[in-house]
């Protein structure tokens, strides 16, 4: 029996932009996730994006836009969900100290308040809903990829081996090497693309080598990164966000 | 040794540009001789300056393609990396420990003034000489008077990284002074005519084939020769750096040292160190002068509890590293009767004026940063151009040297920011923040001169993010693009974006976005 | 207009970096969350010091009463296939009698010996200050049972006697108890098993410079 909620509270989703735009899918997933868990979703159009390419290539300014669109469109929600260590990571490392540099007051309170209710999914399902069997079935081998930002910045310890330990069906390899960096790295894949690509092929390779169908992460930027490799290399592994696997009922994909 | 090459190559890993030359081969030079007017008396190093290097993305291209080095730094910096994690995680308060340590460097750093006049005050007490020096050029002046005193034209010294900082040995040399390295790694470094890559280990890029080559090589034209029959075990290579440097320390009447710690207490000065080389040096002769950067100092001894429980555990990833070494100015009797402390500032303060970046000056040197850095494991010091390379480096040395050249600009960027570095400092320094904070540096000066592309790109992705409508409907262009090109996945991009496709392939948005999806479903 | 120093201008630097330091007091203004001297729990303090100080590959003895440190003395001599022993001025003489029966020439360092003289010598025996369990480590503190610092630098084996009340847990404790020594201006040397190097391929090789065979005897 899949676990019950503690609560099902209102949440209001934070897609973030790729997902919205490159990977709909894990979003969707979200939703139809927390729907199932008995919570209700709202989705605010004014939210854009976290501002991280912004800010980690030094363009405090630029990003400062991302971050006065993230507080007009969840101040007052009491659980913002992002499907996204990174991107959460971001609103919640990044923003109270873009607005501090602003020099506006009002910004920098706000984002406190607004950052104090802002969840990684897997955060939000252990820790709010308190919920490990949340009723999925994945029937396939995996291998999973702890991407740096979930791992040292959000700092989601067990909680995604804990949501995926009660998926049925789900076999899970570990990847060599499962917590050192894709090279993605936001810019860096550009700036220094030598070192990038060669820390990606390498990523790809200890993926491939697991024997796994899918390689599964918190971070779709990440599997942006690694999938490019992998579908260069033509090989069958496929990248899936865990939103999807928990997402996945009696049906499978 | 094959057990450090397995699965080196990735998948589909095209990439990698040219192989560079010799794995330890200094970048854009060989191994040719600096132009001199008098007959060099130590190996010369490679021609050039380490500030005139190429930027980081150049060097590292160069370098990733390098088998050899892959396979010598790959097998380095994981053996070091697992012992680092094994003897860290036995201490049951490390945590605890390493927060004392960022918080004791944080005092230290606030009153550096007064701790400063604190130390100078109690050598003097103890029958030390001290010298301040602003820059490289003031300490290296001191040095070799303090040396051509002694009538000598050779020292030994001890690994020591504000004597490359300063490149004392190239100054010395080209004052008629030979200054013969003693660490092992060091000597190899040296007599390779070489670089160092790592502050801890200099020569991790060389293996032990190569270290034998250059101790048949060189070593009978600076000293004691390499016994002819000498084969690659680490074992008797070591006998042979014993060998050699025994006649040079009971010859020396000058060594010079940097230190790992200064207790501003009690002006005692302490080096931690694994092979004896740096008890000989402290030991032997009558003269020790000791070049210290102004923050390398602990307030009082007791610090030093903390202190050395994380920097052998963190750097060498031994409970305790073989020796450690602490003096008081002269001790009557017992070693040398003559102690000389240079303080050097060399940019430091300039690190400390800036309340965001002064936290670089934490840094106890454990190198523990640079083995957790899957950056620099694929690349090695040298891509850094700089004495302190990996992610220390990349913070440390622009603010060090000031940020005006390109290598300097390059180095914050050197990072993915995945945060493996800060998670093993054991003073909690805050690299990706840091890495981060320069970078807006950086930008803000560039914004002030030029325009750019990437300046102009940013401004309008900024634009576009800021309102989230605006935003969406932009997002559906992406939409358009894939109904346009029909195509799931791209093979070839233009401009920067190039980057990407040169190694991956670049999934197409989808046809819808999840806002089109929530408007079609919830709106 | 007078020049001034490398001093003074060093410190106005500091002095203009630091404006943002409003509190003078360096411990009002940074504290720091760390109780000093304070031991860690450990059971079995002498068993876990000779077996962090075995793990150096340094050989431990124990001697169980003072009339038998002579004899294992003795024996450390002569496993290291010692014929020379340089002895500080002030260890126990009745120490190096066996040694003495021996036949080995036993050298005390009064007056000091010249460093050449030294290296030529290989064996040396001397006290200690303190033992750190957790790490294996022997500090000296160079009072007169211990010596100058070269007599335990330059012989190729040092044998070293440690009583059980030196031992203490960890590195806290032990910088602790040799603070005095160091406020005394005393020089201080942390020995933690023979020297070693790790500078090729990581691969530990003990004996470098410093003296490559390490016995430690623990007396009573």
């Amino acid at each position: 029996m899949p676990d019950k909620p503690k609560i099902t509270p209102k949440v209001a989703i934070f897609a973030t932009c790729i997902n919205d735009v490159m990977f709909p899918e894990t979003v969707i997933a979200t939703v139809q996730l927390l729907e199932r868990l008995g919570c209700t979703v709202e989705f605010p159009v004014e939210q854009s994006c976290c501002g991280q390419m912004f800010t980690n290539t030094g363009y405090f300014r630029e990003g400062l836009g991302c971050v006065r669109s993230y507080v007009e469109a969840f101040s007052g929600y009491e659980y913002i969900v992002g499907p996204s260590g990174s991107c959460v990571t971001a609103v919640r490392d990044q923003h109270p100290m873009l607005a501090a540099q602003s020099g506006d007051a009002g910004l920098a309170a706000a984002v406190d308040d607004v950052v104090r209710h802002s969840y990684e999914l897997t955060e939000f399902l252990c820790d709010v809903l308190e919920v490990e069997d949340v009723g999925a079935v994945f029937a396939h081998k995996v291998t999973y990829h702890l991407t740096c930002h979930s791992l040292r910045f959000a700092r989601l310890g067990e909680r995604p081996l804990r949501l995926m330990s009660k998926v049925r069906g789900l076999e899970l390899i570990e990847l060599e090497g499962f917590d050192q960096c894709c090279g993605f790295g936001g810019t860096f894949c550009v700036k220094n693309p030598d070192v990038s690509a060669d820390m990606a092929s390498c990523k790809a390779g200890y993926a491939v080598d697991t024997g796994a169908e899918y390689l599964v992460s918190l971070d779709n930027a990440c599997l942006l990164n690694i999938g490019g490799v992998l579908h260069r290399a033509g090989s069958s592994l496929k990248p899936i966000h865990l939103a999807e696997i928990l997402a996945c009922g009696e049906g499978g994909l | 040794m094959s057990d450090n090459r397995d699965k080196e190559q990735g998948l589909g890993n095209e990439s990698s540009a040219g192989a560079g030359g010799g794995a330890g081969a200094g970048l854009g030079v060989g191994t040719g001789t600096v132009a001199s007017t008098h007959q060099r008396r130590t190996p010369a190093p490679p021609a050039g300056r380490l500030i005139d290097s190429p930027p980081f993305p150049a060097a590292a291209a160069r370098l990733i393609g390098n088998q050899t080095l892959r396979a010598n730094m790959r097998h380095a910096t994981h053996t070091i990396r697992a012992k680092r994690a094994k003897v860290a995680a036995e201490l049951p308060n490390w945590e605890q420990l390493r927060q004392a340590g960022a918080q004791i460097k944080d005092r230290l750093g606030r009153h550096l003034d007064y701790y400063l006049e604190q130390l100078e005050a109690n050598l003097i007490a103890n029958g030390a000489q001290v010298h301040w020096a602003a820059d490289a050029d003031e300490a290296n002046r001191i040095i070799i008077e303090l040396v051509k005193a002694q009538d000598v034209d050779e020292v030994v010294k001890i690994k020591s990284m504000v004597t490359q900082e300063i490149e004392m040995n190239e100054a010395l040399e080209a004052a008629g002074i030979a200054a013969w390295e003693t660490d092992l790694a060091e000597l190899i470094v040296q007599l390779g005519h070489d670089r160092p890559s790592n502050i801890l280990v200099p020569a991790i890029h060389r293996n032990r084939d190569e270290v034998r080559e250059i101790f048949l090589r060189e070593m009978k034209l600076y000293g004691k020769p390499a016994p002819e029959d000498l084969d690659n075990e680490p074992a008797h290579l070591a006998a042979a750096a014993r060998a050699h440097l025994r006649e040079k320390f009971l010859r020396a009447k000058v060594a010079i040292s940097g230190a790992n710690f200064c207790v501003a207490d009690t002006g005692t000065l302490v080096i931690v160190e694994s092979e004896g080389n740096g008890r000989m040096c402290l030991t032997l002769p009558d003269v020790l002068i000791s070049v210290t950067g102004i923050e390398k100092l602990v307030p009082t001894v007791e610090d030093l509890e903390v202190m050395l429980q994380l920097l052998p555990r963190s750097s060498t990833g031994e409970r305790m590293n073989p020796y450690t070494s602490m003096w008081t100015g002269v001790t009557p009797g017992d070693g040398p009767q003559e102690v000389h402390v240079v303080l050097l500032d060399n940019g430091r303060s300039r690190v400390l004026a800036d309340p965001e970046g002064r936290a670089a000056l934490r840094c106890i040197r454990c190198a523990a940063c640079m083995h957790s850095c899957p950056v620099y494991e694929r690349v090695g010091g040298h891509a850094y151009g700089s004495v302190y390379p990996g992610p220390i480096g990349a913070i440390l040395s622009p603010q060090l040297r000031g940020i005006n050249d390109a290598v300097d600009k390059s180095l914050p960027f050197a990072s993915t920011l995945c945060g493996a570095c800060a998670e093993v400092c054991p003073v909690k320094i805050p690299i990706p923040d840091i890495l981060v904070h320069l970078r807006h540096r950086i930008v803000e000066e560039v914004k002030r001169k030029h325009l750019g592309l990437e300046r102009f790109l940013m401004g309008v992705a900024g634009w576009a993010m800021a309102r989230g409508r605006r935003f969406g409907r932009l997002g559906k262009l992406a939409g358009v693009a894939r109904r346009l090109t029909g195509r799931e996945y791209l093979r070839r991009l233009p401009g920067p974006a190039h980057n990407w496709t040169r190694a991956r392939d670049l999934r197409m948005p989808p046809k819808q976005s999840f806002r089109s999806w929530w408007k079609k479903e919830h709106g | 207009m007078a020049e001034t120093t490398g001093k003074e201008r060093i410190l106005a630097a500091v002095r203009a970096a630091l404006s943002d330091v409003t509190v003078d007091d360096p411990v009002l203004d940074s504290p720091i969350d760390w109780q000093y001297g304070q031991a860690t729990a450990v059971e079995q303090v002498l068993a876990l010091f000779i077996e962090r100080v075995e793990d150096y590959k340094a050989v431990v003895l124990s001697a169980a009463t003072a009339a038998e440190i002579p004899q294992l003395i003795a024996d450390c001599l002569q496993q290291a296939q010692a014929t020379t022993v340089v002895v500080p001025p002030g260890l126990e003489p009745a120490w190096t009698t066996t040694a003495e029966l021996d036949g080995l020439r036993i050298l005390r360092d009064d007056p000091p010996l010249d460093k050449l003289e030294l290296d030529g010598v290989s064996a040396v025996i001397t006290a200690a200050a303190v033992g750190m369990a957790e790490t294996g480590t022997i500090a000296l503190d160079h009072r007169a049972d211990q010596g100058r610092r070269i007599i335990s630098l330059l012989p190729d084996t040092h044998i070293c006697i440690i009583r059980r009340d030196q031992i203490c847990t960890d590195v806290p404790q032990a910088t602790a108890r040799l603070a005095a020594a160091i406020r005394d201006k005393q020089p201080i040397t942390w020995i933690s098993g023979p020297s070693a190097t790790s500078d090729i391929e990581l691969s530990r090789v003990e004996g470098v410079h410093g003296p490559r065979n390490l016995y430690v005897l623990i007396a009573p």
